[in-house]
């Protein structure tokens, strides 16, 4: 097998403006925290959008499997009391 | 020479020392180490190339002569340049051009710091924007020196060697001659024997971070502020000026 000679991948998240959430923007390559963050600005951020960065080295991401995606969400589908829309309006409650 | 001339002349520096080093970084373009440094230099290629459309556009203006940036930048041959030599070095391996990219943002930084108290408006406003990208450019240099410096024994090596061969066309940054003195007595330019130091004492701290030895030869090349180049920017502007040659006022 040959040696992989790429750095370290790293997940990006940026947040559009204070208080916003900070959303999954995808991943860099880097050695270390402060490079990641560099190119994270540099692939991710190139027009100014922005407040702040936040990066994670991928490996510290526990991800389901998609083979458990059945047990994980299917179970919701089908119970329609789960939803809010199940639920009729009572008359007269006007601000819900 | 007038002040107004000279302003001119001062501007002209400023901004064919931006735009000379944006072509050596856009060279990188689909060459960088990886993606993300292919994207980091041209980036900083974009930003130099902003900084030296506002001061080419200015210079323009000074001059009255009616020409704008774009005439500035594609109908002077290399006798009518005055970008500091280092701008215009070719970009050898990433660290000769990280090295560069540290020696002139350091410059840069103190240079800008300076001239955001210019009596001259446009200078000091521009200054003052251009400040954030160029602490950034510098960081950006300065970390890649260091994680060279300490990395391999060929990057060390490499690195050290980048140093070593750039090192005589950095006096050129800090040479003055007629144009700067009289501006400087107007307080409009920035008297470059004071950021010299601060130039000196910043580099000296990155090489020690990066456990690389400075240079100890004094011998500095100069020439830029009388036009005069390595036999580099010749073949550069040779094909940056391709098109504008060939096809006189073509436009896209």
């Amino acid at each position: 097998m040959s040696k992989d000679t790429q750095f370290d991948s790293w997940e990006v998240f940026m947040q559009s403006r204070p208080g916003a959430n900070f959303i999954h923007q995808g991943s860099v390559h880097a050695s270390d925290k402060k490079m990641a963050i560099q190119n994270a600005r540099d692939t991710y951020s190139r027009r100014g959008e922005g407040t702040s960065i936040w990066v994670v080295p991928s490996n510290a991401i526990a991800a389901s499997t998609t083979e458990d995606a059945d047990m994980l969400f299917d179970p919701a589908n089908d119970k329609i009391f789960r939803l809010p829309t199940f639920y009729t309006m009572p008359e007269g409650a006007k601000h819900i | 020479m007038t002040q107004q001339e000279a302003l001119f002349q001062y501007t002209l520096r400023l901004g064919d020392t931006s735009l000379i080093h944006a072509q050596r970084l856009s060279e990188w373009c689909s060459n960088g180490p990886i993606l993300e440094e292919d994207l980091a230099l041209t980036n900083f290629a974009l930003d130099f190339i902003g900084r030296s459309q506002v001061l080419l556009t200015y210079a323009g203006a000074l001059e009255g002569k009616g020409r704008t940036d774009d005439m500035l930048a594609y109908r002077r041959n290399e006798r009518q340049y005055f970008n500091c030599l280092l701008a215009e070095l070719p970009n050898g391996d990433f660290g000769v051009t990280m090295v560069r990219l540290l020696f002139l943002a350091a410059f840069e930084k103190e240079l800008f710091t300076a001239l955001q108290n210019s009596e001259d408006e446009t200078l000091a406003a521009l200054a003052k924007k251009t400040l954030k990208e160029v602490r950034y450019h510098l960081e950006h240099a300065a970390d890649w020196v260091i994680r060279l410096g300490n990395g391999t024994e060929e990057s060390h090596a490499r690195v050290q060697k980048a140093v070593n061969e750039l090192w005589m066309f950095t006096g050129d940054m800090f040479d003055m001659d007629e144009t700067d003195k009289l501006l400087i007595a107007a307080d409009i330019a920035v008297d470059l024997s004071t950021i010299k130091t601060k130039w000196d004492n910043y580099i000296s701290g990155v090489l020690e971070a990066a456990n690389l030895q400075q240079p100890t030869s004094s011998y500095m090349q100069s020439g830029s502020k009388n036009a005069i180049h390595t036999e580099y920017l010749g073949h550069l502007l040779g094909e940056m000026q391709y098109l504008q040659l060939a096809y006189p006022y073509a436009k896209w």
